[in-house]
C-alpha cells in the first residue's frame, strides 16, 4: 500500500481516486462508514422481509404468490376490516332495529347515523335510477319533490323499499298495471289525441279545447277508476295524479300520447331481498329527509 | 471511418492506489471548556430541558369534556391546545404561520450572528451535550477517556462503560416518553404507560425516540450535523461577509507558534498553537481553518482560547464572535467595521413583524362561532307539486367556545320565503331555535321554499343566526336557484 505515492489535489487538499479525465480528476471524500452498514442492514432488511411476508409473485405451477411466515394478505386484511366494521355499526344498527321510524327521526343521534348511512347506501343503490341527492330523471321520480306515487310516508317509503315496484318475485310488492290504451287497440289513435288533450288541460295547459272536451268522456270511461274523477291520482294503486306539473315520464304531449298509447309500468327492485333490514330503515329515513317526507 | 483520434499516452497511467471509499468514524474526545460560553451553555441547556419534561404537565381548565392540558396536540379529538388558545384542524394554517414565523427567526439569527441555533438550541446539541456530561462522569475528561478506550478490557473499563451507557438510554427513554406526553394526557399516559395499556401508538413513539436519542446524541454526534442535517448546507445561503461567526482573528494570531515564557511577542502572533480550541471542540474541527461547514458555534473554542490567553497574559478574544469582512480588513491594516443593519436583516425582521402582527389580528379577531351554508347541488331546485320551488341546503354549525349554544334562526330577502329545519320545528313567530353543542359542529338539513309568482333564476336570501343567550348575530347571504332566467 505504501509504494503507491498519494495524489493529493492542491486546491483543496483532498486525496484523489487516481481517476483521471483530461486533466479532471475525482476527489476522494469518503462516505462515513456506518452509512454502508446501513446499506448492509437494508440488504438483511429485505432478506428478512422476503421470508416473513408475501413477496415472491405467482410462478409457473406455484398458483399463487408466496405468503410469506406472518401469511399476511391484504385481500383478507380488508375482508378483516370490513367484517370489524360491519360488527361495529350492528351496534348502531341494532338501535336503528329496535327503534321506530319516528323515533329514528326525532333522535338526533340516530337520525345523525341514519342519515349518515342512508346517504352512502343510496350513492351504492339508489343514485344510478334516482339520480344524487333523489333529483330524479325521465322514467325515475324525483324523491326530493311532495309528490308521490305510492306513499311520501316513512313506512310507505320503508314497504317500497323492502318490496318493490312491480317486482313480480315479491308477493307483497306495490302492483297496478295501466293498460297500453293504443297498443292493446283500447282506444283508437283519436281517441288518444282527445283523452291527452283532457288530461293535459288538467294541469292548466292550453289544449284544443273541443278535444279536451271529446276527451273528458273518455277519461271518466277508461281512466277516472284509477286516476280519479278529477285526475288527483290514486296512490293505492300508485295512479299518478294527473293535475300537478310534475310529469315522470314528461309532459309534453308527445310524452302523455305514448304514456297512453304503449302504458309505462315502471318497475324498481325489491330491495328487501339485497340489503339488511338496518340498512332499509335508515334510507327510508334519508329519502324521507330529501323534501319529500310527509 | 470514425473522426475522433485516440490519443495513446506514451506511459500507461499509474495504477490508482489501493484506498478505502469509506472513512471509520474518529473518535472525538471533547475536552471540557470553562468560561462565559460554556456557561451560557449550561444555563440554556437546564432551561430547554426543563421546558421539554414540564411543560405536558402544566394544566390549562378549558371547562367540563375538554383536556385540561396546557400544551397538547390531540389529534383523536382534532384539536391543538396551546394554553389559551384552542386550533381547529381548519385552522392548521396559525400553526404554519408558526412554522414561518420560526423560519425568518432562523435566517435572522443567522445573517446577524451566525449558527446561534447550531451552538445552543439545537436538540441535537443539547442532548449531545447532556450524553458528553454523562459521559464524563463516568470516565473522565479528554485525557482520561483517551486513555480508558486505549486500554483492554478490565473490570473499572466494563462498569464505567456499562454505566455510560445505561445512564444513556435511561435519558433516552425519558425523552421518547416525554414526547408522548405532548399528545396524550400526560398524567393518564404516565399511568397506563407502565401498565400496558397506553395506545400503541404512545409505545411505538417512545420506542423510536428512546432509539434516536441514544444513537444520534450518544454514537453519532458530529456526524448527524455533517452528514445528516441540511441546516449546514442551508446557511451558507444565509449568512454574509458581515455576519458574526465564531472566528479566529488570523489578523491577530499568525504567524502562530510555540511561545515560551519570557520570550518577546515582536513580529509574531498571539496564536501559541496550543491546540486547546481543537481539543475542546465537539466537532473535531480547528477553528484557525477558517469558516467551515462542520462548525456549529458551540463557542467553546472562546472560552479555551481566552483562557490560554489570560495564561500568556495577551489579550482575550483571539477566537470571538467576528465577521469576515472585519479581519479582513484589520489584516489590511484599516479599521473593522460592523454593519448588523443590512439589507436582509431588515427583510427578514419586517416579514417576521408583519407575520407575526398578521397571526396576532388573526387569534385576536377569530370568532368562536362558524356558520357554513352549503347548498344542495344535486337537485339545484325541486318543483313543488303546487308550482312553488324548494331548495335544500346543510348548515354547519360550528361552535368553538366551551358553551352549549341556542341559535334563532330566521331567513328573508324573497318574497314569500318559508323555512324549514328538518326534525325542528318553527315558532309561531317563523323563528326555529338550533342547539349547538360546545365544542362542537352541529348539522342541520334546511328547505327554502319560494312561491311560485316570486321564483325565477338565481336570487339571493340571507340567513340570520342569532344567539338567544348573547345576541351575537351571524347572517349568511346564500343562493336561491329556480327554473328561468
Amino acid at each position: 500500500m505504501s509504494e503507491h505515492h498519494k495524489d493529493i489535489d492542491q486546491p483543496t487538499g483532498v486525496e484523489t481516486t487516481g481517476h483521471e479525465w483530461d486533466g479532471i480528476k475525482e476527489l476522494n471524500n469518503p462516505l462515513p462508514r456506518w452509512w454502508l452498514y446501513i446499506w448492509y442492514g437494508t440488504i438483511a432488511f429485505s432478506i428478512g422481509y422476503m421470508v416473513v411476508m408475501p413477496a415472491i409473485p405467482a410462478l409457473p405451477g406455484l398458483g399463487t404468490n408466496t405468503r410469506g411466515l406472518a401469511g399476511q394478505s391484504d385481500r383478507i386484511a380488508v375482508a378483516e376490516q370490513v367484517e370489524s366494521l360491519r360488527s361495529q355499526r350492528s351496534a348502531s344498527g341494532a338501535a336503528l332495529l329496535t327503534a321506530s321510524l319516528e323515533e329514528i327521526e326525532t333522535d338526533r343521534e340516530l337520525q345523525q347515523f341514519a342519515m349518515a348511512s342512508g346517504e352512502s347506501a343510496f350513492g351504492d343503490n339508489c343514485a344510478t335510477c334516482h339520480g344524487a341527492g333523489g333529483r330524479g330523471a325521465k322514467g325515475y321520480p324525483t324523491l326530493a319533490d311532495d309528490s308521490w306515487l305510492w306513499s311520501g310516508t316513512l313506512e310507505g317509503i320503508e314497504y317500497t323499499l323492502q318490496h318493490g315496484i312491480r317486482h313480480e318475485e315479491d308477493a307483497d310488492t306495490r302492483f297496478s298495471l295501466m293498460p297500453a290504451f293504443g297498443r292493446d287497440r283500447l282506444l283508437e289513435r283519436q281517441q288518444i289525441d282527445d283523452v291527452v288533450n283532457h288530461v293535459l288541460s288538467l294541469s292548466g295547459r292550453e289544449v284544443d279545447e273541443a278535444a279536451s272536451k271529446r276527451g273528458a268522456d273518455i277519461f271518466a270511461a277508461q281512466c277516472a277508476s284509477c286516476h280519479g274523477a278529477n285526475g288527483t291520482g290514486d296512490r293505492t294503486v300508485g295512479a299518478p295524479n294527473l293535475t300537478d306539473d310534475i310529469w315522470v315520464f314528461g309532459g309534453e304531449y308527445r310524452d302523455v300520447y305514448n304514456t297512453v298509447y304503449n302504458a309505462r309500468n315502471a318497475h324498481m327492485p325489491a330491495w328487501g331481498e339485497r340489503l339488511d333490514e338496518a340498512t332499509i330503515k335508515s334510507l327510508a329515513v334519508y329519502v324521507h329527509s330529501l323534501g319529500g317526507g310527509e | 471511418m470514425s473522426r475522433v483520434t485516440l490519443i495513446t499516452p506514451k506511459s500507461p497511467p499509474p495504477a490508482p492506489p489501493p484506498q478505502d471509499l469509506y472513512a471509520k468514524r474518529k473518535q472525538i474526545y471533547p475536552k471540557l471548556a470553562h468560561g462565559k460560553f460554556r456557561t451560557v451553555k449550561w444555563v440554556a441547556m437546564a432551561g430547554m430541558l426543563g421546558i421539554y419534561y414540564l411543560v405536558p404537565w402544566l394544566r390549562w381548565d378549558r371547562g367540563a369534556g375538554v383536556p385540561d392540558q396546557a400544551v397538547l396536540a390531540d389529534f383523536a379529538g382534532e384539536r391543538f391546545f396551546f394554553f389559551g388558545i384552542e386550533i381547529w384542524p381548519q385552522e392548521a394554517y396559525y400553526l404554519a404561520g408558526l412554522m414561518i414565523l420560526a423560519a425568518l427567526g432562523l435566517f435572522l439569527v443567522t445573517s446577524l450572528f451566525g449558527r446561534v441555533w447550531c451552538g445552543y438550541a439545537c436538540p441535537q446539541t443539547v442532548w449531545t451535550d447532556l450524553y458528553i456530561w454523562v459521559e464524563r462522569a463516568f470516565e473522565g475528561d479528554r485525557a482520561a477517556r483517551m486513555r480508558l478506550d486505549a486500554k483492554p478490557v478490565s473490570f473499572n473499563k466494563a462498569w464505567r462503560k456499562v454505566g455510560k451507557h445505561a445512564v444513556w438510554l435511561l435519558i433516552a427513554f425519558v425523552t421518547g416518553g416525554a414526547f408522548i406526553l405532548y399528545f396524550h394526557d400526560a398524567q393518564m399516559i404516565a399511568q397506563t404507560f407502565f401498565i400496558g395499556e397506553a395506545p400503541l401508538s404512545a409505545y411505538w413513539f417512545a420506542a423510536i425516540l428512546t432509539g434516536t436519542t441514544y444513537a444520534l446524541a450518544g454514537t453519532m454526534r458530529e456526524q448527524v450535523c455533517t452528514y445528516l442535517c441540511p441546516w449546514p448546507r442551508i446557511q451558507a445561503a444565509l449568512t454574509d461577509e458581515h455576519a458574526l461567526n465564531v472566528t479566529y482573528r488570523y489578523d491577530r494570531g499568525e504567524p502562530r507558534g510555540p511561545h515560551r515564557k519570557g520570550e518577546s511577542w515582536e513580529g509574531r502572533g498571539d496564536c501559541i498553537d496550543c491546540k486547546q480550541c481543537v481539543q475542546v471542540c465537539p466537532m473535531g474541527i480547528d477553528i484557525r481553518d477558517g469558516a467551515q461547514l462542520e462548525c456549529i458555534h458551540c463557542a467553546l473554542c472562546i472560552d479555551a482560547c481566552d483562557e490560554m490567553m489570560k495564561k500568556v497574559e495577551r489579550p482575550t478574544g483571539l477566537i470571538a464572535y467576528d465577521t469576515d469582512i472585519a479581519v479582513a480588513r484589520r489584516a489590511a491594516g484599516m479599521p473593522a467595521q460592523y454593519r448588523l443593519i443590512r439589507a436582509r436583516t431588515v427583510l427578514y425582521a419586517a416579514l417576521m413583524v408583519a407575520i407575526a402582527v398578521l397571526m396576532a389580528w388573526g387569534l385576536l379577531n377569530r370568532g368562536t362561532f362558524e356558520v357554513n351554508v352549503l347548498k344542495d347541488r344535486s337537485p339545484p331546485y325541486v318543483r313543488l307539486s303546487g308550482g312553488d320551488v324548494r331548495n335544500g341546503y346543510t348548515l354547519k354549525l360550528v361552535n368553538k367556545s366551551g358553551e352549549a349554544r341556542e341559535m334563532s334562526l330566521e331567513a328573508n330577502g324573497i318574497d314569500g320565503l318559508e323555512l324549514e329545519v328538518i326534525g325542528l320545528e318553527a315558532t309561531e313567530a317563523g323563528r326555529i331555535f338550533l342547539p349547538v353543542a360546545a365544542h362542537g359542529v352541529d348539522r342541520y338539513r334546511i328547505f327554502v321554499t319560494v312561491p311560485q309568482e316570486t321564483a325565477g333564476g338565481r336570487d339571493h336570501f340571507t340567513l340570520l343566526l342569532q344567539d338567544t343567550a348573547t345576541g351575537e348575530l351571524h347572517g349568511n347571504r346564500t343562493s336561491f336557484m329556480a327554473p328561468g332566467d
